[in-house]
């Protein structure tokens, strides 16, 4: 391997690493909010990668019916609960935010033709369809066993999980989609010719990086999502509640996996099922993190991005085994670092 | 169990009658009632595990309670909710503080406002001076971390964080527990200087004479009902309160 080719493959390391740190931060988000390990979050990456490639193509992207089954289902539970408290008056928000909206999106869409849309506006069509899906999915597979066991919550996230990739199928069928590169651009710097494209993931995902840093610091939302998952009852008693703080994580978690798909699209061919691989290379750097810490679980997740990148290099064949043998160490190290016992 | 004509005629900002609650099938209150009015210190007093702090927790909706509950005039359902209750006005700081560890003092506070600022108001940096205006040494510490404080100064933090909601009702679950007899005073000061400002103050405690000397009207709590009740200064004459509670030395 000469410099030449090591540069490369850390280019695409990094890249890669970018998406999957952005995984893994929501990820480790959902888990201190809400206990659940939100293996669907890959979902939303393919999800995102196939409406997008779907509107490109000038097709309805199914994750339309998606949302509008989803939007009724809620819809008549929420209609549903409102009629039995008799608080009628809260009946047509109801159905104007769970069922108005998601068809005015639909109406739309069949409208116009969105294959001859700027490819901003079909980005921001993208994110319309699929971030409602995490806030929803909360609602409806969550919220009711909220207070259950971390054990249970995981059992749902696999129903979960199982379900969308089903109607993944469904929706995208088998064959695989890649879209065309956001910019042609490249750049020479020495001998290494960088590719606008990887730039432009490296910079989204570092602008959206600092973006969360910024909500969970300055603003009080996002400080009442930190508290949420340092005290729970101390959170309820400031009038913070477990569904609010579930609806907002997740409305996070949906938002950064569809981004994540909209900018590894045009890298990688994305099948209905390519979700769970992403994801679960981003749960790898989670865990590197402990599932608790912000700056270990992207630096994880960038550590697997390049060991990704070279071990496809030398040994392509073993390039998923090598990556997540790696949660191995990892595992062992960080159960001979903490203490278990009955004060812990 | 009749209260003074003066108090009567104020206020009621909560009124219970006829409260239960159960931890499964063992009842740990039965038929209490009780009530504050606006501007007033009612203090609940009682040996460990009478079930005050449980009385607290049922109050704000941490646990189910039955019985008839009235509160700034509504009755209240029984699915009400913790988070319906702080909109309300209601706000509790907890017996063990319950504070955010890993966050700075101040951040601490703004949360305690989280529902204001949800319901629209943003008065949340004129709320914070006033708290600090109350506790100063909060405005010292500010950017310290919540977890690194000590205990006097976890105890104003909790009740400053509740200050930060401008609760109607406040109530305090033993806020003298684990605190030195100099910092206990202070907060007791404190807890007199809040009841002119017309907060309503439900005060648990087990440091009996220190919440009778504050408090205007007192109700004993023996396992799981009401055994005595009255203005506090007839409470702490009381043969029997002094004899279980206050001790020999009750003039100390």
């Amino acid at each position: 391997m000469d410099v030449q080719i090591a540069l490369l493959l850390g280019q695409d390391g990094v890249t890669n690493g970018a998406i999957y740190a952005l995984l893994a931060l929501a990820l480790v988000l959902v888990f201190a909010v809400t206990r659940v390990i939100f293996i669907p979050q890959g979902e939303f990456v393919a999800f995102g990668a196939l409406t997008l490639a779907s509107l490109q193509a000038g097709k309805l992207p199914g994750t339309v019916w998606l949302l509008l089954a989803m939007g009724m289902a809620i819809g008549l539970i929420e209609g549903a609960t409102a009629v039995r408290a008799r608080r009628f008056h809260r009946l047509p928000l109801i159905i104007l935010v769970n069922c108005g909206a998601p068809l005015l999106l639909a109406a739309s869409l069949l409208a116009v033709s969105p294959a001859g849309l700027p490819l901003p506006v079909q980005v921001l069509l993208t994110l319309m369809l699929v971030v409602p899906l995490g806030p929803m999915l909360y609602r409806l597979a969550y919220q009711p066993v909220a207070e259950a066991s971390v054990l249970a919550l995981l059992i749902v996230s696999v129903a979960v999980h199982v379900t969308l990739t089903g109607i993944g199928l469904l929706f995208f069928g088998a064959e695989g989609s890649r879209t065309p590169a956001f910019t042609d651009a490249s750049f020479t710097v020495g001998d290494v010719v960088l590719q606008g494209q990887t730039l432009l993931v490296i910079v989204a995902s570092t602008l959206l990086i600092v973006a969360l840093y910024l909500f969970f610091e300055r603003t009080l939302y996002g400080k009442a999502l930190r508290a949420t998952a340092m005290n729970r009852t101390g959170a309820r008693l400031m009038g913070i509640s477990g569904d609010l703080a579930g609806l907002l994580s997740f409305t996070l978690a949906g938002a950064i996996g569809a981004f994540s798909g909209v900018l590894i699209s045009p890298i990688t061919t994305i099948y209905y099922d390519s979700g769970f691989l992403i994801g679960l290379k981003g749960f790898v750097g989670a865990i590197i993190g402990g599932l608790a810490s912000y700056p270990a679980a992207a630096a994880g997740a960038v550590l697997v991005g390049l060991l990704e990148a070279y071990s496809s290099f030398w040994a392509s064949a073993f390039k998923e085994v090598i990556v997540f043998t790696l949660i191995i160490p990892v595992l062992l190290w960080r159960s001979l670092k903490t203490r278990h016992g009955e004060e812990a | 169990m009749s209260a003074a004509p003066a108090v009567e005629e104020r206020s009621v900002v909560l009124e219970a009658s006829d409260l239960a609650v159960s931890y499964g099938k063992v009842e740990a209150l039965h038929g209490l009632s009780l009530r504050v009015h606006r501007g007033e210190i009612v203090t609940v007093i009682g040996p460990n595990g009478a079930g005050k702090s449980t009385l607290l927790a049922a109050l704000i909706g941490l646990l189910p309670l039955r019985g008839d509950l009235v509160y700034l005039g509504e009755r209240q359902s029984a699915g009400r909710s913790v988070e319906q209750l702080v909109r309300q006005g209601m706000t509790l700081v907890p017996e063990k503080r319950e504070l955010f560890a890993e966050m700075s003092v101040s951040d601490n506070l703004l949360l305690g406002a989280f529902d204001r600022y949800r319901a629209g108001h943003r008065d949340e940096l004129e709320t914070i001076d006033h708290v600090f205006d109350i506790f100063p040494r909060l405005m010292e510490r500010r950017q310290q971390l919540a977890g690194t404080l000590s205990g006097g100064e976890r105890q104003m933090l909790a009740m400053g964080r509740a200050l930060m909601a401008k609760p109607r009702l406040l109530l305090l679950d033993e806020p003298s527990l684990g605190l030195a007899p100099l910092v206990i005073k202070e907060i007791f000061r404190t807890i007199t200087q809040l009841r002119s400002t017309g907060v309503a103050i439900l005060l648990v405690e087990q440091n009996a004479r220190a919440a009778l000397q504050v408090a205007d009207y007192a109700y004993v709590l023996e396992t799981g009902s009401i055994s005595l009740a009255g203005p506090s200064e007839t409470l702490a004459s009381d043969p029997r309160v002094i004899e279980s509670y206050l001790g020999l030395g009750g003039r100390h």
